[in-house]
């Protein structure tokens, strides 16, 4: 177990060094659609990965700061919110340190308090996490669908809806799997809170 | 405790997190660059470089001899054949609301190219004769080396995007700068009245 979580921080190491490679940003970067469903998403990915090296005692700290996950999603959440800003996007294209800023916090604020929270997160918590990430996608995808001006400088209209219509398509997908999991999936909601009443004594 | 120590770290990622947003929004009024341009021009006017231009007619002009008047900028590319093919004409009809100003010299309209390669005198020419251009007022120039252009565009916060035909896509606007020239105002392309509306109305007597 604990080789396996080495390693896979150090995947995410590379992951996260071989995103910032200046000709895979450009590539990456070239449309608004792969920096919004490739790009970002790697970077957080490479982020969760790097989390499963924390140090014990780091993730025991946090944990006693993150019941159920909470202040960890909610970080994520909030990071995630600054990063769909049109004007922030531009922004991570033109000035480099807000594109310093964009490879740092995605991994940092977003991918690592995913990984470190998710597990700890129960039913409740990742229905709202959930629930509320279909819905962005939803008013996301519509708003880039049916908008008739561009939204960021840097892009094109009808790259802006195809993103549109990405974002509807993958947030009706989720949905179905969401309803698919609480028809005829198995549930659980039982691990976090035993894990809860393990570690948080305090 | 930890329900605790989470509710607490919730709220200060809260505030921090409202507070990040609301700066970077402009106090939630820009979701967009060209908003945000908008409010911070007409908020915090930005002193226009003095660049020197080329005009149609051949000769030279620059952004500090038309000091001492209102102008009304547009950036454009002669090849356009899309929506910012209009704003020739825009121009031509601001000719004929703002006549008397031009005539008068307390205003001038001036559409730059942000295509200058392409767009010599020759094609600025052809591009303010094919729009219906009365002969007054109205310049036509283009930066003249690649560093002025950047320094302009940035000046203005004008990007412009290959289309992938050849062509371009740019936030099309029309700009006033002041006779202090100071970039004051970035007004909609499509809208020649509210452009004539505003010099106008501040026009000395």
């Amino acid at each position: 177990m604990k080789h396996r979580s080495g390693r896979l921080c150090l995947v995410g190491a590379m992951l996260w060094a071989a995103l910032a490679i200046p000709a895979v940003r450009h590539v990456l970067e070239s449309t608004m659609t792969l920096q919004m469903l490739i790009q970002i998403p790697l970077l957080a990915l490479a982020g969760g990965w790097l989390a499963q090296g924390a140090p014990g005692w780091l993730v025991r700290r946090l944990h006693a700061w993150n019941h159920r996950g909470i202040s960890g999603l909610l970080l994520a959440s909030l990071t995630g919110m600054v990063w769909m800003l049109p004007l922030a996007m531009d922004a991570a294209l033109d000035d480099p340190q807000v594109r310093l800023a964009k490879f740092l916090s995605v991994p940092l604020l977003i991918g690592a308090p995913i990984a470190l929270s998710w597990p700890r997160a129960g039913f409740v918590v990742r229905g709202v996490v959930l629930v509320e990430l279909i819905a962005t996608m939803m008013r996301l995808g519509w708003l880039y669908l049916i908008s008739p001006i561009r939204l960021c400088s840097n892009y094109l209209l009808d790259d802006q809806q195809r993103l549109g219509k990405i974002l509807l398509v993958a947030g009706f997908a989720i949905l179905l799997v969401l309803v698919w999991k609480l028809v005829w999936g198995h549930v659980d909601s039982g691990r976090a809170d035993r894990e809860d009443a393990r570690i948080g004594s305090d | 405790m930890a329900v605790l120590r989470t509710l607490l770290v919730s709220l200060v990622l809260l505030a921090a997190g409202l507070g990040i947003l609301a700066a970077a929004t402009d106090g939630f009024r820009a979701y967009t660059t060209e908003t945000a341009r908008r409010i911070r021009v007409r908020e915090h006017p930005p002193l226009v470089p003095p660049l020197p231009l080329q005009t149609a007619a051949g000769g030279r002009t620059s952004f500090g001899e038309l000091r001492g008047r209102w102008l009304l900028v547009d950036f454009i590319y002669t090849r356009c054949m899309s929506y910012c093919s209009v704003q020739g004409s825009e121009f031509a009809r601001l000719q004929g609301s703002l006549a008397e100003p031009l005539a008068t010299g307390q205003v001038a309209l001036l559409s730059v190219s942000f295509d200058p390669t392409h767009d010599d005198p020759v094609a600025l020419a052809d591009y303010q004769r094919q729009h219906g251009d009365h002969g007054a007022g109205w310049i036509a120039a283009r930066p003249v080396d690649q560093a002025d252009l950047t320094a302009l565009m940035h000046a203005f916060g004008v990007v412009a995007v290959p289309d992938g035909w050849g062509g371009f896509v740019h936030n099309a606007a029309i700009a006033v700068v002041d006779p202090a020239g100071r970039l004051v105002a970035v007004l909609d392309w499509n809208d020649a009245r509210a452009a004539a509306r505003y010099v106008t109305q501040r026009l000395t007597p």
